[in-house]
């Protein structure tokens, strides 16, 4: 199998299909400088999105995800440095020049951040920050600019009455909302949405999800997601990424993965979110013991090895790829390798 | 055998914390430049009483030429006494600095003080104290210099109280803003509910946090102490018998030295003061750099 | 495991209430407006409610760290004393787990110190290593020694939260207030934490009481689950009940926006302004933003009273919910 050959690719059949892609991600890595040491946060990540895919992105607090996600479009400015390529409707974004890159962010891709309050700036109206960056990148005049402003923050909840009070005056919901608008401003292909409801109630957190999920369905944008929350993922995504020390560990239909794991990692964070009802995690709550591995301490073999409960003698030296695991689906664990017996 | 366990478990991990700090001092090439500067300043103010006596001091002992410039004999020449004005430098530095650090002493203890009762009790107290505080900032340094120095008479006591009295607000305020963002962070609530009380919370956990910043706005009020120093001194509310730089200042410029262009006697006590002023301001900043917790991320 | 006995509470709330004194041009906040709550000997009971709700305060009322504005706490059936001394000495029994565990440990502080306040501040030294290093056990750092001297930015965050966990059993209390014990943890360590509560409720009998937003955790641990909307408990009782039959909208409503397995999951969206104790409505608290309300007839609102008639403050340990739209035969079909 060709696979086999090339470092964490997800699936032969993929390759194909590149050339169709919104984004092809092809062995992204970012590492950080740190006290003199070069620390690698990502270590090797590939994936391809159609236009109008939702790809979610899970994984514990360190495990890169959103360092990855920031890289995509070199956000983390000179602290670190980005290798690999990602081809954006086929223009590589770590190679481009700056200002190429700026009129990306805006009108191609744009990014919704976790913290709306600091993300926002607290001496404007909101009306003005969403007004901004649509006159500077569509050229249209202000007039026409403010109408597409107040369009937008009418989709996303926000009545026309409230365009011009400050963020403080916003709930933090509301302020997420928002955030969204900003980001479909410019009418971009793809929103990166870092952790959008982690500081928000439940209740809040519902009904932001279900405002992304009809943005994409009715615009066709395709949506990269990053949560440490699997199950949200589950419903808003179409396929799903588990990250863990920097890598892809597991990559597929959401429902699939998260119905039948096929990566011990990504058993044991579905199992982390008991099922109301379910017996199984009555007064039995499931965890998985020790930490994930620092970016600096990462070595041979799989990261997950020390705590994986199914490890064997190779999982600590082998080198570890995303391996297929059925229709659409991959894993970088060794009981799925062919020759290991595994599924596919 | 539990308790010897526990130092020994302990211990190298503070002195790991020291070398550390240690390490990262030495890092910062101009905080070090300063803190040589003021070791060299200290050792010699300790070590003049073993080379220098009354008879190079004292104006009716001293048998050298008046107003000399620099020579071989006097490197820096003489004052218009006849004495060497190296030796008044060097002499003027004990003087000098006991005044900057027992003010700052002063300063930092009681302003740190007020600025952490105000910052823990909030409310009537932190109000109180704090307009107390806001009086004390309109409070002039040099009249009130003179008022003491007509009390207490000249000399360093009256200027050591004036410089402390006018700068404590700075630290109280200082502390007490930083004492509000300790006192906001769960560890303090966590304290609480254990069965602190407040001087226990105060003591034990706000001070250890605070301490950084009131090391840090010492080695600043030094370096402002000692020129509040020279200032009130050149003022004339120095006592004329002590030997200090504002003092020699004084007797510099009052004494005929400007006009008869004996710049040798001016500019060392000008030039000693922004040495050590330096050298304090620069020490600061560099083990404010080193306290902040931000710079290990970096 | 230790016997549930929900007879003698360990602690207990009366009618409490806690009202913040108004500032910055709004009314007073009635944070906590009449609550009635008990947690039993070797119980843990789940407190759940969005952010404002009042359960963070209610959970420093119970540890004395508020002081009501009405109403009682009782330990083991005695009102709290808050003088000085007796607050002390209170503190022994009840101890605090606070949400984020980074923030809770001093940062000049080592393990050991922070583990040994506690015994410290109450003269409990006779054999104070011990205690600490018996504490770090219980709490499942082991070998306890490893960790004495290391502060806390040296420690992960379940690391970090096990110290805080270690420094309250270090007082060796009879009760546990968790105030969103495992929201700031990751997801693998939230697992663990949770099983440790558990295990200290069966190996030392205590008692918790576990605030949180996740009605997940409750399903993982608690005994009896209590849901609090505005400043009062809307619906309570064991957590088979509220989880799997909830009667308040309320409840039904933060169920249903729990991403299930199901393919067609359709949450229930509350809408209307977010809760607010300085503007409590009158009536039922909860009828601006409930949806039966909403789909109500002016017939059948007229006859509910939900905008008009107070509801009584639950009792504390009974399986009920506060809704005026539930009638004794609602409840049977529902």
């Amino acid at each position: 199998m060709t696979t086999d050959t090339v470092k964490n690719e997800p699936l032969a059949t993929e390759d194909a299909e590149t050339a169709s892609a919104l984004l092809d991600v092809r062995d992204l890595h970012v590492s950080y400088r740190q006290g003199g040491r070069t620390v690698p946060a990502v270590r090797g990540v590939s994936f391809s999105l159609a236009p109008g895919d939702t790809l979610g992105i899970a994984g514990e607090s360190g495990c890169g995800k959103s360092t990855m996600a920031l890289g995509l479009l070199r956000l983390h400015g000179a602290k670190a440095q980005v290798s690999g390529e990602v081809l954006f409707r086929g223009e590589d974004l770590l190679t481009t020049t700056w200002s190429r890159l700026r009129a990306v962010r805006w009108a191609g891709a744009s990014v919704v951040f976790q913290g709306a309050m600091s993300a926002l700036n607290p001496v404007r109206t909101v009306l003005e920050q969403i007004v901004e960056p649509i006159v500077l990148h569509d050229k249209v005049s202000a007039k026409e600019a403010e109408r597409r402003a107040a369009e937008l923050l009418d989709s996303v909840g926000i009545p026309s009455r409230r365009m011009r009070s400050y963020p403080h005056e916003f709930s933090g919901g509301q302020r997420q909302r928002v955030m969204i608008a900003m980001a479909l401003a410019c009418r971009p292909d793809l929103i990166i949405a870092d952790e959008p409801t982690t500081a928000l109630d439940v209740m809040v957190q519902a009904q932001i999800l279900e405002l992304l999920a009809e943005l994409v369905r009715e615009s066709r944008i395709a949506v990269i997601m990053i949560t440490h929350d699997l199950s949200l993922l589950a419903h808003t995504c179409d396929r799903l990424a588990v990250m863990y020390a920097g890598r892809i560990v597991e990559l597929g239909p959401s429902r699939q993965v998260l119905d039948s794991p096929k990566h011990p990692y990504t058993r044991a964070l579905s199992r982390a979110f008991p099922t109301i009802g379910d017996p199984a995690s009555r007064l039995a709550p499931a965890g998985l013991a020790g930490d994930p591995p620092r970016p600096s301490e990462v070595g041979d073999g799989c990261a997950f090895a020390a705590r994986c409960s199914e490890v064997t003698e190779a999982c600590r030296t082998g080198e570890m790829l995303l391996w297929p695991a059925g229709p659409g689906r991959s894993a970088a664990c060794l009981r799925v390798r062919p020759d290991h017996g595994g599924t596919s | 055998m539990t308790a010897a366990q526990t130092t020994v478990a302990a211990l190298p991990t503070r002195f790991a914390g020291a070398r550390r700090f240690a390490r990262a001092f030495r890092g910062r090439p101009s905080g070090v430049a300063g803190l040589v500067i003021l070791v060299a300043f200290s050792l010699l103010a300790l070590a003049a009483p073993l080379f220098i006596g009354d008879d190079e001091l004292d104006v009716t002992k001293v048998d050298g030429p008046l107003l000399a410039p620099p020579s071989a004999h006097y490197p820096l020449g003489t004052d218009q006494s006849g004495r060497s004005v190296l030796l008044l430098l060097i002499w003027g530095s004990r003087e000098s600095l006991r005044i900057g650090v027992i003010a700052t002493v002063l300063t930092v203890v009681f302003g740190s003080a007020v600025g952490i009762i105000a910052g823990h009790y909030g409310g009537f107290v932190g109000r109180i104290l704090m307009q107390v505080t806001d009086w004390f900032i309109a409070l002039p340094s040099l009249p009130l210099a003179i008022s003491l120095a007509a009390v207490l008479g000249q000399g360093s006591m009256s200027i050591t109280i004036a410089i402390a009295v006018t700068s404590w607000t700075a630290t109280a305020r200082l502390v007490r803003a930083q004492t509000l963002a300790v006192e906001a962070r769960p560890f303090v609530e966590r304290a609480r509910v254990l069965g602190a009380g407040d001087r226990q919370i105060m003591v034990k956990q706000v001070l250890p946090n605070v301490m950084p910043l009131i090391l840090v706005s010492s080695t600043l009020t030094v370096a402002g102490s000692l020129l509040s120093e020279a200032t009130l001194t050149f003022l004339g509310l120095g006592n004329p018998a002590d030997v200090t730089w504002g003092e020699m200042l004084h007797e510099a410029f009052f004494g005929g030295a400007f006009t008869a262009g004996a710049w040798w006697f001016l500019l060392p006590p000008g030039l000693a003061i922004l040495a050590v002023v330096l050298a304090f301001t620069l020490t600061g900043r560099a083990v404010e750099y080193v306290l902040d917790p931000r710079m290990e991320k970096k | 495991m230790t016997d549930i006995d929900t007879r003698t509470p360990a602690l207990e709330v009366r009618d409490l209430s806690v009202v913040y004194p108004a500032s910055g041009g709004r009314g007073p906040a009635r944070a906590v407006d009449g609550v009635n709550l008990s947690v039993g000997q070797g119980e843990i009971v789940a407190l759940i409610g969005e952010s404002g709700c009042g359960k963070s305060t209610l959970a420093r009322a119970l540890v004395g760290l508020v002081k009501p504005t009405g109403g009682q706490v009782l330990y083991q059936d005695t009102p709290l004393d808050y003088s000085a001394i007796a607050l002390k000495q209170y503190r022994r029994h009840t101890q605090l787990v606070l949400q984020d565990p980074g923030g809770a440990l001093n940062p000049k502080q080592n393990v050991y110190d922070a583990v040994a306040l506690g015994p410290r501040l109450h003269g409990l030294t006779d054999r104070l290593p011990e205690t600490v290093r018996n504490a770090l056990a219980q709490a499942g750092l082991r070998p306890p020694e490893d960790f004495f001297g290391r502060y806390p930015h040296e420690l992960s965050g379940g690391q970090q939260q096990r110290v805080v966990i270690a420094g309250a059993l270090a007082l060796n209390p009879s009760v546990i207030v968790a105030d969103e014990p495992v929201a700031s943890l990751d997801a693998s360590v939230r697992g663990e934490i949770l099983k440790l509560m558990l295990r200290l409720r069966d190996d030392l009998g205590l008692s918790a009481l576990v605030v949180s937003h996740d009605l997940g955790l409750a399903w993982n641990i608690a005994d009896r689950v209590a849901v609090m909307y505005l400043g009062r408990i809307v619906e309570q009782g064991t957590v088979e009940e509220v989880l799997l039959r909830p009667q308040h909208p309320y409840t039904q409503a933060l169920l249903s926006v729990i991403p299930s397995g199901a393919e067609d999951w359709r949450p229930t969206l509350l809408t209307g302004e977010p809760p607010d104790p300085t503007a409590i409505p009158a009536g039922c608290r909860f009828h601006p933003r409930c949806g039966r309300w909403a789909a109500a007839s002016a017939d059948e609102r007229a006859a509910s009273g939900c905008d008009r008639r107070e509801l009584p403050v639950l009792a504390p340990d009974a399986s009920a919910a506060a809704c005026h739209l539930l009638s004794p035969t609602a409840l049977e079909t529902a």
